[in-house]
């Protein structure tokens, strides 16, 4: 577990971070490094400069914008988990951060970073989709706004420039009778580790029937996905038990699946439709 | 033991405080001024001719001191095994790599960051071979491991010592009785998978070559500190005292440091080469392909009994994997499954392994060894027979077990002499604990109410503290090693002039205790507070040769070769205090830090004045020998048998195949117990490895020999919060071949719990006609069992 030579910069404001990412092309930016180091060390990943961005003052917060809340880019699962602001406005998210890794991990390890990294069976990205959050990527030209939906491009491929940051992720607030829910199969069964397969959701309930909808599912493909066809389904029915299964039933619509040591093709495809049913369920009643 | 006895008290191990501080001090803890790095090129392939290895850029890398190859090193020849069937592995090899991650180069650099970069910068020529994984392929030999050589190494067939005709006569009753017509034949194809051992310390080796004194010091994460003494001494033309070796706080072992492995050779080799230090720390991934493994067996049980539940004949076939090379045990791990081949129970039984090559690494011994593998087959297709007759499946043990009024004397149907047992009272005491009937109706209410709740149960008899000596003749004497015996204990204990005392044993723990349980039996032979006891282990230089710690044998066997020499201590203390006190040495009690006249307890002399006495030899009685110390060895009059029962809980889900372990309950019996929290510690960690391998762990190589699961993200260990609070509890049927009473512990756990948690999860998918799930019960294995069974 020895990385190869790299220089090491840490910067004290967000400028000089970003000046280093311009003047070092191919530099990784660390924040808790729990995805980062790990890689390094087994060489699969060999970045010639590493920005450390945890000397940055400011973005370590999450606050209230009045019509969004933000996650600030040194904010760790921990926190997140434990934030009452984003348990109120985006309970999936806070479920998914409490379900990464495992307790060291969620102390140091950071939102926004899991999101970049955009793991394929990672928890947080989902939630980011279904909560239809707002990616803040900062470079020395300027501050780019990338919706969710846009930014997870492919496996551990996400839609940030080499030279940017992902200062915050903005989550907009959960109007009257919206909510969301998160549920998983770990690799290790339960809640624990990776998910073989994870569905974040959200809903609006209004006047008796479902007039608003998000699904997206991790795990089970190449990179989390918005899966259209369920939100659909669910739109416009009752909430029902039979409606919400009817709808769990197009949950890898779109996707294609990908067998791993953890799951078949079938048994994946089953889990995204028995967890799409969960998280939706929960969400709706947590819409009230 | 004396009246006054700390032995079965409940004390805490002494060892902890630095351990969980920070403040033990490890093999890669060890700095030495100048100290060289190694890092290894080893294979990406699994079979495949090494072409040209091109060391010159690594070498002309600054930093870097030296890049080895095989033509440096064949001289020394391959790896000493202890069984040394097959072939031995070269330590560099530059002709036919046989699995991924063999050592084809060494790199000595400045740190062990040039070191990886160099070993990144030689460059190899592979042409690749096909490769064979599948134990059944094997066995075909399609595909030859070693060009020329069959892949079956040997065959173990039991009982053991039964000659052809024996076996025929025991195989044509076992077929006879499947054509009674109450016959109920049960059988089942099951495979035991491989594990990684992942000891939470990685193996690491440092060699310091002092070429003014011609001799080693050499510091190495082993299991086995005399052995590698022996071992290096050998590849070096070397005595044994010019070796020293020192096994420092070793993190975790569980059979995987029980190895001399080719990279302490090579360490020892690179250190003497180079005139420094030389260390090399094994790597997590590293380790997954370079460290042995353990299990992998695929083999059908076969149980014939009635309908009333008397089992006729136990008979099982199949095929072991031993990887590329044999090492120090490889091929006769299974020959310990065949030990315990018919359990606790009296029937007949027919054994047949085949031990086979494949393009992996070497297995070996790994926590159990052939014990749990042996116990997993006999386990489940007792129960899945229980099933099929309908009988509760205790019932079904207990009618079938070596009766307790057999001991002293029993003989297992494989032939093997028994100490001690009591198996139906330990299996009555795990039902009442467990609550059996209870249980059982609380799964039936669960079941009533659609949910998938089941109850398995299985109970295990062990063998470990190998002895006695002449069993050197069966073929496993570690003379390779330049160890004469594997079967003794050795100890020896001092008493220094101001009373303290030092008890050394040249073997270490591995998280086993030592320091409390030595110091308590030394401390309850002589009434000293165990404050004021050393214990020396795991050095060479300063302990007596000793074998090592693994075999669940060190409180049977060393604990006893202790227990001894502290009475020779003793006795000769009581000589002296007699002769200070005036009194007869009959009379003399040891307690409270000295001795006493029985009855007069003002009439007494403490361990300082004792020993005072004893290093000044003209105070002494006429004849006594000047000094205060004691060897021994000791040969256990036969292997000890532990044995228990162990019962699970578990909820499954149907909608996902997800087990939840709802409760776990040990009740075993290791004989008199010299420490109760560290036998409770080696069930706990015990029956955490066996339910890893039930749920969780798996060596998953896919057909051209790569190893897909050899990181941590993708080898799942179990973890504490994976687990139920264990609710443990014990029996006690003191074993009679050590004068302590003592059966090992170590392993218990592991034999005992794999299979009791499959058959609980098998029980709770009954309602669905589920019968069987190999290992481990992973979420979709269980889903598709379920689906399978639906369909």
């Amino acid at each position: 577990m020895y990385p190869r030579e790299f220089e090491y910069i840490a910067p004290s404001d967000l400028d000089e971070a970003l000046a280093a990412l311009d003047a070092n092309p191919g530099a990784k930016v660390l924040a808790g490094g729990m995805s980062l180091l790990p890689m390094m060390k087994m060489r699969l990943l060999s970045p010639d400069a590493v920005v450390d961005i945890g000397r940055i003052a400011g973005l370590d917060q999450i606050s209230d914008n009045g019509d969004s809340i933000s996650i600030g880019a040194l904010v760790t699962h921990a926190e997140v988990a434990a934030s009452d602001l984003v348990m109120e406005h985006g309970a999936a998210l806070a479920t998914a951060a409490s379900w990464t890794g495992d307790r060291q991990v969620r102390n140091r390890g950071t939102c926004c970073g899991s999101l970049v990294h955009a793991d394929v069976a990672a928890d947080q990205p989902v939630a980011a989709l279904a909560l239809a959050a707002t990616m803040v990527a900062v470079s020395s030209s300027g501050t780019r706004e990338i919706a969710a939906a846009d930014f997870f491009v492919d496996t551990m491929m996400s839609a940030l420039e080499p030279n940017e940051i992902l200062t915050e992720v903005r989550i907009p607030k959960a109007g009257p009778g919206t909510a969301s829910a998160y549920d998983k199969l770990g690799r290790r069964g339960g809640h624990t580790d990776y998910a073989v397969a994870g569905v974040a959701a959200s809903v609006t309930r209004s006047n008796g029937s479902i007039s608003a909808a998000t699904v997206a599912v991790t795990g089970v493909g190449s990179k989390p996905v918005l899966v259209g066809e369920v939100a659909d389904a669910l739109v416009g029915s009752d909430g029902s038990e039979a409606a919400v299964e009817a709808a769990a039933a197009h949950a890898t619509c779109g996707i294609e699946v990908l067998e791993d040591l953890y799951g078949s093709v079938a048994y994946k495809t089953h889990l995204a439709q028995v967890f799409t049913a969960r998280a939706v369920n929960a969400a709706l009643s947590a819409a009230g | 033991m004396s009246s006054t006895s700390v032995l079965g008290g409940v004390v805490r191990r002494r060892e902890d405080p630095a351990l969980i501080q920070g403040r033990g001090r490890y093999t890669d803890d060890v700095k030495l001024a100048a100290t060289a790095h190694v890092a290894f090129v080893r294979s990406p392939y699994a079979h495949a001719q090494v072409g040209s290895v091109d060391t010159s850029a690594a070498a002309a890398m600054e930093g870097v001191l030296a890049v080895y190859t095989a033509a440096d090193t064949d001289h020394l020849g391959p790896l000493i095994a202890q069984v040394p069937v097959g072939a031995l592995r070269p330590l560099l090899n530059s002709g036919t790599v046989k699995h991924v991650g063999e050592a084809v180069a060494m790199v000595v650099a400045e740190d062990p960051y040039v070191a990886k970069d160099a070993a990144d910068a030689v460059e190899v020529d592979y042409d690749p071979l096909p490769a064979v994984v599948d134990l059944k392929h094997s066995l075909s030999d399609e595909v030859p491991v070693h060009e020329g050589a069959s892949n079956t190494l040997i065959s173990w067939v039991g009982p053991f010592g039964a000659d052809e005709a024996a076996l025929a006569e025991l195989q044509q009753g076992i077929e006879a009785a499947k054509q009674r017509d109450d016959a109920v034949v049960v059988s089942q194809e099951m495979t035991n998978q491989r594990l990684i051992p992942v000891p939470i310390e990685p193996r690491s080796v440092m060699a310091d070559y002092q070429a003014g004194y011609d001799r080693f010091d050499i510091y190495s994460s082993t299991q086995i500190p005399s052995a590698l003494a022996g071992a290096i001494g050998k590849y070096f033309g070397m005595s044994m005292n010019q070796v020293t070796v020192k096994a420092m706080e070793v993190g975790g072992g569980f059979g995987c440091k029980l190895n001399v492995y080719n990279d302490e050779v090579l360490v020892a080799f690179a250190s003497k080469h180079l005139g420094r230090p030389v260390k090399w720390t094994e790597t997590r991934r590293e380790a997954a392909n370079s460290t042995i493994q353990g299990r992998g067996w695929v083999a059908t049980a076969t149980v014939t009994g009635t309908e009333d539940g008397e089992i006729l004949g136990f008979e099982l076939e199949g095929i072991a994997d031993m990887g590329a090379y044999s090492q120090n045990f490889t091929v006769a791990i299974p020959f310990l499954g065949l030990f315990v081949g018919s359990g606790q129970y009296g029937f007949p039984t027919y054994w047949k392994m085949d031990c086979v090559t494949t393009h992996t690494m070497t297995t070996d011994a790994y926590r159990g060894a052939g014990r749990p593998e042996a116990a997993y087959y006999l386990e489940r297709i007792i129960d899945m027979y229980a099933r099929r007759i309908g009988m509760d499946p205790a019932d079904v043990r207990r009618k079938n077990y070596i009766s307790s009024s057999e001991f002293p004397g029993a003989v297992s149907p494989m032939g093997f002499p028994m100490d001690t047992g009591d198996y139906a009272t330990n299996l009555d005491a795990a039902l009442e604990t467990a609550g059996w009937s209870d249980l059982l109706a609380e799964r039936d209410a669960a079941r009533a109410e659609g949910r998938y709740v089941g109850v398995g149960l299985a109970t295990y008899v062990e063998v470990c503290g190998f002895g006695p000596s002449g069993l050197v003749d069966l073929g496993f004497s570690w003379a390779e090693y330049q160890m004469p015996s594997a079967f003794n204990g050795s100890s020896l204990v001092r008493v220094h002039p101001d009373g303290s005392a030092t008890v050394s044993i040249g073997t270490g723990p591995s998280g086993q205790g030592h320091q409390t349980t030595w110091a308590q039996i030394v401390g309850d032979g002589l009434g000293l507070d165990v404050e004021r006891i050393r214990v020396i282990h795991g050095d060479t230089e300063e302990a007596p040769p000793s074998i090592g710690t693994f075999g669940s044998r060190s409180a049977a066997v060393d604990g006893a070769a202790c227990y001894e020499a502290t009475g020779k201590v003793r006795a000769k203390a009581a000589r002296i205090a007699a002769h200070m006190l005036e009194a007869s040495e009959e009379d003399i009690e040891f307690a409270d830090g000295g001795a006493h006249v029985a009855g007069a307890p003002d009439s007494s002399v403490s361990w300082g004045e004792i020993a005072a006495c004893a290093y000044q030899p003209h105070r002494l009685p006429e004849g006594l020998e000047g000094g205060l110390e004691a060897h021994a060895i000791f040969s256990p009059g036969n292997a000890t048998w532990p044995f228990g029962t162990h019962i699970a809980v578990v909820e499954v889900d149907p909608d996902t195949g997800d087990v939840d372990l709802l409760r776990y309950i040990g009740m075993d019996d290791c004989g008199n117990v010299i420490s109760p929290m560290i036998v409770d510690g080696q069930i706990h960690g015990g029956i955490a490895q066996g339910i890893g391998q039930a749920m969780f762990e798996d060596a998953v190589y896919d057909a051209d020999g790569n190893l897909l699961s050899g990181s941590l993200v993708d080898y799942i260990l179990p973890t504490a919060s994976d687990l139920p609070s264990f609710e443990l509890d014990r029996t006690v049927t003191p074993t009679d071949v050590n004068p302590l009473g003592v059966k090992g512990i170590g392993e218990a756990g592991t034999i005992g719990s794999a299979h009791t948690v499959v058959n609980a999860v098998v029980d709770a998918l009954e309602p669905l006609g589920v019968t069987h799930i190999d290992m481990p019960l992973r979420p979709r294995r269980v889903w598709q069992a379920i689906q399978d069974a639906r369909a």
